[in-house]
């Protein structure tokens, strides 16, 4: 192990507030990120709490219907637009994508800084639009609710969300050109680790999406602010048009949060079953597919919304097809396990957790898919279970899949593993304790967005909203020994775990330029000879 | 390739290895955001094609109230602007400094002439009482059953000439940009691709007119001739 304590990294190369408020280095804006979501996340975080204690009891008595409204509006925009979207492509991306292709930095640095500084400027305006009053038009600001009747801080926080996001836009591009011109020599397409492919899928959608919902947002203030009549029924204008421009981003953008994840997952499932994931190739296209097929089915949001029966059946088969190359993914993974040498650390529980859940919250999405099924459930709890299936059973246990994963190289320290499975562990329990009863809840009809409810339901949300606790401690852990070890863990040599990529490949926490020298890779992903040629050389 | 890291210079920053790397990195990225702004400009499209799809008659109606003459001068001066902007280009490959300086204060004339006089026809607009969402909205030899669906057609032409009037003047600090540091001798035959990359988004934006131009003011011309 080296000890050289002196050695120079891009932690300790220069000091003060100023030297992380102007870095150009992918590595420090990536802990910017990190803390900036972190932030939102115990944002919308409070609000899910003031959510599950009015939902404690049938009648409506912590909080008023209106402020119920403003409580979950806000606790969606939070964390889609301010913790999700940019949570793992902004943080683990931005740190790990270059140096997984063996690159010194992203194409343009500087328009990654100012990606940061524009997220920040967005979070401003919804922070504010938050503390002034909130709005209370769903984070889905459908029309005419919004244009015309609410009279909540809409054109504050749709500005905020507008502004946000351009900073996801700028990443997607300076992934997508990284990606293509700065790979390390031998880095070909087919040797790129999978979580590259993810974020490359990824940023795919980020930059066709995300203007759409833009230009949705411009016509959204216009209307608001000019009456122009654009939504507006009265004069002729369709407020439906707003629902397929809104949702013609808004459905990709749940692929915008899940498929990093899925890419996180690809590494650790490999690293801690020592063997090369099964399928490379199926794997990596069917981020592409997941990518191009995630913008042919926004209309499935749209099944009771006026749309014509036949754009239903198609809207319908086509978000059949997306469970493919999801699936696709799933079996490979498993595959990947399959006579592997399987050991049991922590991101390695997260990743299996996210295998289930995810699997759950996809399968419920097919129950969706299906136009019958669909007008039962609509708008009731079960919508509400599948979504936090997915993004907090999917997104969020792939993030600390991957904050664990990697926590040793971006800090050079060991988080206290015991500390850290049990957490994993209450999360996994916590998260289906709340959720679960949700998907029983809303087969049995409990509608979504209502403060109060029928007391037959109360058992269901009780259970809910203590499994709700059981979560808020699975998360607050991480927060505590992540701290912790900054200072007191275990001091992590370049490769704790015995992985394939290019960056553990090099010192942890990596040096400014995060190579010594230009690597040469002469490798495929995952080929684990590479590592037990390192470790007999040590020993 | 063992010599990791370099000192930086303007045509040869840190993380690149080679000029021409970073050149390419440069000009792949404008294209792309490129794509995005097609994205962004496609969603006002659609949303044109779907209104123009509802209610053909009107739009026809209201497109003869704007002035094609007009429109037509004004699209004149703004492909003379993607010449001159080319021309800029070209000066910058050949790395005569003056002449970029030329070139570029030629593009900002006519770009801010299209400006201005767009800014005229908005004006005409007001005074003729065709502003969407005011209560004293009148367009002649229309119903009044019709007056709402004519207000749709106002709504995108401003929408859509006010968000391609944002992009110039966005262009239009750009240019200036460019002059200041052509003026300070900052680029030469070696280093003239922000000059390059930024005559791209000028020339999309002229193309985004191009489109604009037929689809709002020429919906009903050809009956008439």
């Amino acid at each position: 192990m080296q000890l050289t304590a002196e050695r120079e990294h891009y932690l300790n190369a220069s000091y003060g507030l100023k030297s992380w408020l102007l870095t150009k280095d992918h590595k420090r804006i990536g802990l910017l990120y990190l803390f900036t979501i972190t932030l939102f996340f115990f944002i919308g975080g409070a609000f899910a709490t003031l959510i599950r204690l009015e939902l404690l009891t049938p009648q409506g008595d912590l909080v008023s219907d209106d402020v119920y409204n403003r409580l979950f509006t806000m606790h969606a925009i939070a964390m889609i637009f301010f913790f999700m979207i940019p949570s793992i492509p902004a943080v683990l991306g931005n740190f790990f994508l270059p140096i997984m292709i063996g690159a010194r930095d992203l194409a343009f640095p500087r328009i990654n800084l100012l990606s940061w500084y524009l997220l920040v400027a967005g979070g401003a305006f919804a922070l504010f639009a938050m503390i002034a009053g909130g709005v209370d038009t769903g984070w889905t600001f459908y029309t005419p609710y919004s244009t015309t009747y609410a009279n909540g801080w809409v054109i504050a926080t749709a500005l905020g969300i507008f502004i946000a996001g351009f900073s996801s836009i700028l990443t997607g591009l300076n992934f997508i050109v990284t990606v293509h011109r700065m790979r390390a020599p031998g880095m070909t397409w087919f040797r790129m680790p999978l979580f590259v492919w993810a974020n490359y899928a990824t940023s795919l959608i980020q930059i066709l999406g995300t203007p759409v919902l833009a230009v949705t947002i411009v016509l959204l203030f216009v209307e608001r602010v000019f009456h122009l009549g654009i939504f507006d029924p009265a004069r002729g204008g369709d407020p439906v048009l707003f629902q397929h421009l809104f949702w013609f981003y808004s459905h990709p953008a749940v692929y915008i949060m899940v498929l990093p994840g899925m890419g996180v997952i690809s590494e650790v499932i490999s690293t801690f079953s020592r063997k090369p994931v099964f399928g490379y190739a199926f794997v990596a296209f069917s981020s592409v597919a997941i990518a191009v097929l995630g913008f042919l089915v926004w209309g499935h949001h749209l099944f009771v919304s006026t749309q014509s029966a036949f754009a239903g059946l198609v809207f319908s088969f086509l978000s059949y097809f997306v469970a493919i190359p999801s699936a696709i993914k799933v079996f490979n993974w498993t595959a990947t396990l399959y006579k592997g040498s399987i050991s049991f650390e922590t991101p390695m529980l997260y990743a299996f957790g996210f295998i289930g859940l995810f699997t759950i919250g996809g399968l419920t999405g097919l129950f969706l898919a299906a136009l019958g099924i669909d007008i039962h459930v609509t708008d009731t709890y079960f919508v509400v279970a599948h979504f936090h299936y997915v993004m907090v059973g999917g997104t969020i246990m792939a993030f600390l899949a991957g904050m664990h994963f990697w926590w040793p190289k971006i800090t050079g320290r060991m988080y206290p593993e015991g500390w850290a499975k049990l957490s994993a562990l209450i999360v996994f329990v916590g998260f289906n304790l709340t959720f679960f009863p949700q998907f029983i809840l809303g087969y049995m009809g409990m509608p979504r967005r209502y403060h109060a409810y029928p007391p037959e339901f109360q058992v269901l949300n009780v259970l809910s909203t203590a499994g709700a606790s059981v979560l808020a401690i699975g998360y607050l852990m991480p927060m505590v020994y992540f701290t912790w070890s900054l200072k007191y863990g275990k001091v992590a040599g370049a490769n704790p775990w015995g992985a394939t990529g290019l960056e553990w490949k090099t010192a942890s926490p990596p040096p400014v330029h995060n190579f010594d020298e230009t690597p040469i890779v002469t490798h495929d992903a995952y080929d684990y000879s590479t590592v037990h040629g390192e470790e007999i050389q040590v020993g | 390739m063992a010599d990791h890291s370099h000192t930086e210079t303007l045509d040869l920053r840190v993380q690149f290895d080679t000029a021409e790397q970073q050149k390419d990195c440069s000009t792949l990225g404008m294209w792309i955001f490129l794509i995005t702004e097609v994205m962004f400009f496609g969603g006002m499209f659609a949303a044109y094609t779907i209104y123009r799809q509802f209610y053909p008659e009107v739009f026809a109606i209201a497109s003869t109230s704007l002035n094609a003459k007009i429109g037509a001068f004004n699209t004149c001066v703004l492909l003379l602007s993607s010449f001159t902007m080319v021309m800029a280009v070209r000066a910058g490959q050949l790395g005569k400094q003056k002449a970029i300086v030329g070139w570029l204060i030629l593009t900002l004339i006519f770009g801010g002439a299209f400006l201005g006089v767009k800014g005229i026809e908005w004006h005409e607009k007001f005074v003729e009482h065709h502003i969407p969402g005011q209560a004293e909205f009148h367009l002649e030899g229309l119903p009044q059953s019709e007056q709402g669906h004519a207000q749709i057609f106002f709504s995108l032409y401003f929408s859509m000439t006010g968000l391609h009037a944002l992009h110039m003047v966005v262009g239009a600090g750009m240019l200036i940009w460019l002059l200041l540091e052509a003026r300070k001798g900052t680029f030469s035959a070696k280093y003239y691709t922000p000059i390059d990359v930024g005559g791209l988004y000028w020339h999309f934006v002229d193309i985004i007119w191009i489109f604009l131009f037929p689809l709002l003011y020429l919906i009903d011309r050809h009956l008439k001739v």
